[in-house]
């Protein structure tokens, strides 16, 4: 189903994942969020930012260990759990927050 | 967790022009959510996957080279390359990408992921394993 957003259509899967990686910007995320009834916080944009540096440096979406993982080091131990990353994205914070970052789905998300 | 088995990739052919290497690595991606010893071996052509500097821009496929440097995330830290492999193709370890993991266990410490072993050695680590996958 395509998404709205600033004027443009934009296509996206079955899922929801954007179609075109490359015609993500950051309101994608918010109108992402919007239609899962989800206001974004700078918590959120923290992951966000990650899993977009992420993805820049690897070409891979990361598993969600593997992204509580480097989180948690990244961030902090409080927050490098699994509890803290789904109290953000409570549809499971590899698949969601990778959507809203315009990711494709995790490699390796079971 | 008692029943750890031993998983093997074995990569054998050149990284673009067949989807061998890419399917490859997506399952090893997709094993190493199961907790499994997971490694992976470099034979033949298949050292090619893991040279520095390549470049696809001319064939107009994606690049996955970055994603073997992902590995260590996945807990992956065993790439076996193949000496003889290495020779025939005039290759040494500096042309290969310099592949690391943190040591969670020393602090973090980066180390070397590519074990460079002689076909005798590779046959031997190959013996060790449960289950041998050739890519």
């Amino acid at each position: 189903m395509p998404i709205e957003v600033n004027g443009k259509t934009l296509e996206t899967d079955e899922e929801g994942y954007l179609a075109n990686l490359n015609e993500w910007e950051p309101d994608v995320a918010t109108v992402m969020a919007k239609e899962d009834d989800l206001e974004l916080t700078d918590e959120h944009w923290d992951i966000i930012n990650f899993l977009r540096e992420y993805y820049e440096e690897f070409q891979i979406a990361p598993a969600v260990r593997v992204l509580t993982k480097a989180v948690g080091k990244r961030m902090g131990k409080d927050k490098g759990n699994s509890k803290y990353l789904y109290s953000l994205f409570p549809y499971g914070p590899g698949k969601q927050a990778c959507k809203y970052a315009g990711l494709p789905k995790p490699t390796g998300c079971v | 967790m008692s029943d750890v088995k031993k998983f093997m990739y074995v990569n054998r052919k050149a990284p673009y022009g067949t989807i061998y290497a890419l399917e490859s690595l997506e399952v090893v991606l997709i094993s190493a959510a199961f907790d499994q010893d997971v490694s992976l071996a470099f034979v033949d052509d298949g050292v090619y996957q893991i040279m520095k500097g390549t470049k696809t821009d001319g064939i107009g496929m994606k690049n996955f080279s970055p994603v073997y440097n992902a590995l260590g995330d996945y807990d992956i830290t065993k790439l076996y390359v193949e000496q003889e492999s290495l020779d025939e193709r005039g290759l040494t370890l500096d042309d290969l990408m310099d592949i690391k993991y943190e040591d969670e266990d020393d602090d973090w410490a980066e180390k070397p992921s590519i074990k460079v072993v002689s076909r005798k050695e590779m046959a031997d680590v190959m013996d060790q394993q449960d289950v041998l996958m050739s890519f």
